[in-house]
């Protein structure tokens, strides 16, 4: 009756099992659980193949697995995800939330709840623009209009011939270089609107 | 008393210095403007000067002059020269400069309040030793109070010496630190953690970054003293995404430090053992907030829950949980080392110790600075800082970030201690301090951090989902010209109600540059109030 109890707790995920050490020390400790169920839950436990033979779910498989396995390592998957492919898309999604015996109802909304994280795919080259306090107050808005008027995007946006995403990002830290961008990854400060768009042209070409 | 590993360590570093050295900052700033290309150019001057056996180039962390990068320091036996804005072509003239006359026309005057006034205790090796060496922290003196404290001192006297200290939390909330260490150590038995709160969300700031990259191994240190001092067996660093050098330093520093005994199994040769493990942010604000950071470590969406009970009772994963921000914990040793009596005879009578500042917007000195608690907000801005750049007149001094508020010119002579700024309608926040000049629109300054604030809400409380919308929708309305007397009543109504009802500090404070604004600045507001709606008004 129990086994059959906490296998449909575990269909539903709602019973994660705590697959980490220090997890499980502390359930022990709090609720004096037997440590005979745990092991029993993982050899139950079959990791999911990857979507693809495409070799980057490798790389998303081991974030997961170095984290825990279990709806734990949920935001590092997402990071990893993101970093291997450059968005979240369906497919991901719903790896992961097998991989790690999460809802997909909870994969979807730590997904979104985060503005890191982006479902929708980037363009070729990047560029975030930095809103922060001090980027504000030397002028940010002025970037923003003179990407707009060049590219036609807002931030959010790709343009239709996929060359540039145009972002936006809080405060990426640069403040004693305000205003400040990040193209390709590169941190840009001191930028006229003329200056940000030289160095976007230089990119895409 | 130092470890084996900690002697060997030190011997290491002894035996590799040399009798001159020159330091090329290597942090975010200055390396998007160029520092790599500097620090390539020093290395083949240096080569080809054949001085290189005597002459040690390292890339250091911040130094804290970030609108005068590249910055490059040169030391001598006697004396050190810093530089300004140095390129690849003035390489072979710095390699020159090496025992003999200094570079004039790139020379930095060392005496100017900036530099003088300063007194780093969390930045003292910022600037000095190579954030990824840990040779160079044991060098300067660094594990030595984790050492001492394993082994010459109980978890309780650890606590007494923090207690004594004064310290408070650097997060911004000013948190008796002692207490809520004592708190943690007095709970439960069992597994206990210790989280570093490396968030660092409040737009405007970057001193934990500049830490964090600069120096990590204080941080850990700091953190490890803790667990000693709590009991905790593990603890995370949470850093935002949105600081990848931060992050990777980090991480080699953790290796640096299981490799060294310093953290993992047997710390420091005793039967302590603590181990820590980075986890990222994904860019929400809201996860600054205690209790939401716990829930992103637990891989949720980062919601606040109500309090109590503290994290300090039940924390992450249900158990008692320790959670400070970079800088406390990088105060942590110097306490350890030279004393808490030391530390708390720097400072005011309830606000001990120094703070880090963030200096950025309208102002010459943009950069990082630390000062002792007691000095004037004027003579940080027009002192320290230079004042503005075109030489205008300051209008008005933003901290805090979004929970803090604007303090106008002619309160600049207050003194910057969590007392005093609260008493004039902001707070001390984490360190961001952001100088405005005439140009700047006060209004329209409120609407933009009630945008943040409106777009960094979990949604989880009605007064801050729908109340800070409610605010910046009234802000919008008066910066277009469209909004009667009536409008600005509500507005100043809807500060107090989502102050007061809202689930967290971030709800909480959301009010408070709309609050700071209309005490100093009502006119601006009264100035949009639309003519043809007041007409309308009188009419009915």
């Amino acid at each position: 009756m129990r086994n059959l109890l906490r296998g449909a707790l575990e269909a539903t995920g709602a019973f994660i099992p705590l697959a980490t050490d220090v997890a499980r020390k502390a359930a022990a400790s709090d609720a004096g659980c037997a440590g005979s169920d745990h092991s029993e839950m993982t050899q139950q436990y079959v990791r999911p193949e990857p979507p693809s033979d495409d070799k980057r779910w490798k790389i998303v498989a081991s974030a997961m697995r170095r984290n825990g396995d279990d709806a734990r390592a949920l935001i590092e998957a997402l990071h990893s995800v993101q970093e291997a492919f450059g968005y979240l898309d369906d497919v991901a999604l719903r790896y992961v939330a097998r991989s790690l015996r999460a809802p997909l109802s909870k994969v979807y909304g730590v997904a979104t709840f985060y503005h890191y994280f982006t479902l929708k795919p980037q363009g070729e080259h990047s560029c975030v623009v930095c809103t922060g306090t001090a980027c504000h107050i030397k002028g940010s808005s002025n970037l923003l209009i003179a990407l707009k008027h060049r590219y036609g995007i807002s931030p959010g946006e790709t343009m239709s011939d996929n060359r540039l995403s145009v972002l936006t990002a809080r405060c990426i830290g640069s403040c004693g270089l305000a205003p400040a961008a990040v193209i390709n990854g590169q941190v840009n400060g001191n930028l006229s609107s003329d200056a940000l768009l030289t160095r976007i042209d230089k990119e895409i070409g | 008393m130092p470890t084996e590993e900690l002697i060997a360590l030190k011997t290491k570093a002894d035996q590799e210095c040399r009798k001159h050295r020159i330091c090329v900052c290597a942090a975010a700033s200055c390396q998007s403007i160029g520092a790599d290309l500097v620090l390539k150019a020093l290395a083949t001057a240096l080569a080809e000067s054949g001085r290189a056996a005597d002459v040690e180039l390292r890339a250091v962390g911040c130094i804290g002059l970030c609108s005068a990068g590249p910055l490059v320091r040169v030391e001598n036996e006697e004396q050190s020269t810093l530089y300004r804005e140095v390129g690849p072509g003035d390489a072979n003239e710095l390699v020159g400069s090496v025992e003999a006359a200094p570079v004039e026309r790139l020379r930095i005057d060392t005496t100017a309040p900036f530099f003088a006034r300063q007194q780093r205790i969390v930045l003292e090796n910022c600037g000095t030793v190579r954030p990824e060496n840990i040779e160079d922290y044991v060098a300067a003196g660094g594990y030595e109070a984790l050492c001492r404290a394993i082994t010459e001192m109980t978890p309780a006297e650890v606590i007494s010496e923090l207690t004594a200290s004064g310290l408070r939390g650097r997060g911004g909330g000013g948190y008796p630190t002692g207490l809520k260490w004592q708190t943690v150590a007095k709970s439960a038995d069992g597994t206990k953690f210790v989280v570093c709160n490396a968030d660092e969300g409040d737009p405007g700031a970057f001193m934990d970054r500049s830490v964090l990259e600069s120096d990590p191994h204080r941080v850990l240190e700091g953190m490890t003293i803790a667990a000693y001092a709590v009991g905790a067996s593990h603890g995370y660093v949470y850093v935002r995404a949105e600081y990848p050098l931060a992050i990777a330093r980090l991480k080699t520093a953790i290796r640096q430090a299981k490799a060294a005994n310093l953290l993992g199994q047997n710390v420091a040769g005793s039967r302590f053992e603590f181990s820590i493990d980075i986890r990222l942010g994904a860019g929400a604000f809201v996860c600054g907030e205690e209790t939401a950071l716990l829930a992103s470590i637990e891989g949720r969406r980062g919601q606040p829950r109500p309090r109590p009970p503290y994290p300090a009772e039940r924390g992450l994963y249900g158990r008692p949980t320790l959670i400070n921000n970079v800088e406390t914990f990088a105060n942590i040793a110097p306490i350890i080392q030279r004393g808490g009596a030391w530390f708390a005879s720097i400072g005011t009578e309830r606000s001990k110790g120094t703070k880090v500042f963030a200096l950025a917007g309208q102002i010459k000195n943009t950069g990082l600075i630390e000062v002792p608690m007691g000095i004037s907000l004027r003579e940080i801005v027009e002192s320290i800082g230079g004042g503005v750049p075109s030489g205008g007149r300051i209008k008005a001094v933003q901290t805090g970030g979004p929970s803090g508020g604007c303090i106008p010119n002619d309160q600049l002579d207050i003194s910057v201690d969590y007392d005093s700024l609260q008493k004039v309608g902001s707070i001390m926040g984490s360190g961001g301090m952001i100088v405005m000049d005439e140009t700047s629109n006060m209004v329209e300054v409120a609407r933009y951090f009630m945008e943040f604030s409106m777009s960094e809400s979990c949604g989880k409380c009605a007064p801050c989902r729908i109340g800070n919308y409610q605010m910046h929708e009234l802000l919008c309305k008066l910066l277009a010209g469209k909004a009667a007397a009536a409008d600005l009543t509500l507005l100043e109504e809807l500060t107090f109600t989502v102050g007061e009802t809202s689930l967290c500090g971030l709800g909480q404070n959301a009010p408070n540059p709309i609050k700071s604004t209309l005490r100093y600045y009502r006119h601006e507001y009264e100035a949009l109030l639309s003519a043809s709606c007041a007409a309308e008004e009188v009419a009915q």
